[in-house]
């Protein structure tokens, strides 16, 4: 029997799979068809202060092996997420969850995340710094280390949670951002959000996109967030969640030798809504093969190679 | 939702870049107004495509090949295996329709009006059916209709065949009761202003899952913000917010 428990800042889950924000609503969707109990844990739609619509349409655009969203952190506000969405959201789901965080100040952030933290059935607070489809908020706080620093301070001051700060990949230098964020007190490192990307209907001679640019996700991150996990854990001791295009357990094993020690599931879910299960179901399979008793073990493991 | 493979038996072009697929597989659950959510070699993101038809263990879709998505479906041959999300989407409510319902459908809109008007006419509804075109070479399904027992009427934009305009310019030749209608946005809001009675109106929108996970089809309504793929894609007239 293989063990595929791992653990993160004392949350100790089932297996590394968690699917990722924005891709698995509050899970409701996908209770429907599978029993969701089964993953490690599963990170909810970002959520701001206020009800946000998000961007006009249309927000998705297909390119190869991959999709672009302009979603725009469409989200009921954080007083409906805790009075409404996670009290549903618990008679699906039994196990901690991430809470995804975003906001439009240091201020907000702060806020949500002390709401947060007096919710039981959250474990981890995920805050989003990343987000590339909104103006004035989101992505700006994820570009340069001292702003990360600044929203990491102002969480941790608020909750006793693990914080793990979700980073872009739109920057020149994600080491110096995560270690920013490490030396601030952050309990772990998310990463990657997507990438900015764009396409044009020929048609129309427009972009695809209403918000013209769009985050890219799916295989076609995979690489890059590899390589920026690879970096991020040379420069931080803290753990790290990895995302970006895993659609395989061998992709889960992929990025925990590149030093993540959770891995988180996007696009996926999306094309395959029981992509997440078959992971998990695949994931001792595949530990087998390559003969990986403890799935700990193997976390940073390519870095002795 | 449910995950099917299904096996594509037939696929036909029955008018201007207008195909008819008939899939075998598990149909349990699909209603009509609902759409499928076809993967496709190649693509990454799946394909959504209205139900035209179905009984147990056959589906008929009819699609438009606008795209790359659907111009590989069109070369899809007998045999081939499809992984279909079915049941998506939240359907026609044939509740409200009185007697003699109008169903309206322009182009593509067209498919998802005939397993209406068949679920009408088991209820022992007496449905009439306009059928919109921009030519001749683009009209399908019009004997079909017929064959069911419904009054059909055919608008063609350019006149080259039925009545000449649009779906509108039928409208006045027939008492209803109540409407259903699926077409492009403009013909939608069309109907929406010509129509006299109270309706539903089946919408589209980009889509990345199809099933209400990634808020990528949002539209705002009277009563909050809707999913189109979820929640719609049907939404009524009262709802709407033009």
């Amino acid at each position: 029997m293989v063990n595929t428990q791992v653990t993160l800042s004392g949350l100790t889950l089932d297996n590394p799979v968690i699917p990722a924000s924005g891709t698995f609503g509050y899970g409701y969707e996908f209770a429907e068809i599978y029993d969701i109990n089964c993953l490690g844990s599963f990170s909810f739609k970002g959520t701001t202060r206020e009800p946000r619509f998000g961007n006009p349409p249309p927000r998705i655009a297909e390119t190869a092996s991959g999709m672009l969203n302009a979603v725009g952190l469409q989200n009921p506000g954080i007083d409906k997420v805790i009075g409404e969405e996670l009290p549903k959201l618990r008679r699906v789901f039994h196990k901690p969850v991430v809470a995804n965080i975003s906001g439009f100040s240091v201020e907000e952030y702060a806020e949500c995340c002390g709401r947060i933290d007096r919710e039981e059935g959250v474990g981890i607070i995920e805050v989003n710094i990343s987000c590339p489809n909104v103006h004035c908020g989101g992505m700006s706080f994820g570009t340069s280390p001292e702003s990360a620093a600044e929203v990491t301070r102002a969480v941790k001051a608020v909750t006793s949670k693990p914080v793990y700060m979700k980073l872009s990949p739109n920057v020149t230098d994600i080491a110096a951002i995560a270690r920013a964020c490490e030396d601030a007190g952050a309990d772990g490192i998310s990463l990657i959000n997507t990438l900015m990307g764009m396409r044009i209907d020929l048609k129309r001679r427009a972009p695809v996109i209403k918000n013209t640019t769009g985050g890219l996700s799916g295989p076609a991150v995979f690489p890059v967030a590899l390589r920026m996990v690879w970096q991020v854990y040379n420069a931080v001791k803290i753990p790290i969640i990895g995302m970006g295009g895993v659609t395989t357990a061998e992709d889960v094993i992929e990025m925990m030798l590149a030093g993540a020690t959770a891995v988180e599931v996007g696009a996926a879910n999306l094309v395959d809504p029981l992509a997440s299960k078959k992971i998990v179901e695949e994931l001792p399979r595949v530990m087998e093969r390559l003969n990986i008793e403890n799935l700990t073990d193997i976390i940073g493991g390519a870095h002795n190679g | 939702m449910r995950n099917e493979i299904f096996t594509l038996r037939f696929n036909r072009e029955i008018a201007k870049n207008t195909f008819e697929m008939t899939l075998s597989g598990d149909t349990a659950g699909i209603a009509p107004g609902q759409f499928v959510n076809i993967r496709l070699d190649g693509f990454y993101l799946r394909r959504p495509i209205s139900v035209c038809d179905y009984s147990e263990g056959s589906l008929t879709l009819i699609y438009k090949v606008v795209g790359h998505g659907t111009e590989h479906m069109s070369s899809l041959t007998r045999g081939a295996r499809l992984d279909l999300l079915t049941g998506l989407g939240n359907g026609y409510d044939t509740a409200p329709s009185g007697l003699r319902p109008l169903l309206i459908g322009g182009g593509a809109g067209v498919p998802p009006m005939y397993a209406l008007a068949k679920a009408l006419i088991s209820e022992g509804k007496m449905p009439a059916v306009i059928l919109g075109f921009n030519s001749a070479g683009e009209v399908f399904y019009e004997e079909e209709f017929r064959a069911l027992g419904a009054d059909t009427y055919v608008t063609t934009a350019d006149g080259s065949y039925g009545i000449r305009g649009f779906v509108t310019d039928a409208m006045d030749r027939v008492r209803y009761t109540y409407f259903y209608t699926c077409g492009p946005e403009p013909m939608l809001r069309a109907v929406y202003g010509k129509s006299v009675t109270s309706g539903q109106f089946s919408f589209e929108e980009r889509m990345g899952c199809g099933f209400g996970a990634c808020m990528g089809c949002t539209c705002r309504t009277k009563y909050g913000n809707k999913r189109i793929c979820k929640d719609g894609p049907v939404l009524t007239k009262e709802e709407i917010v033009w």
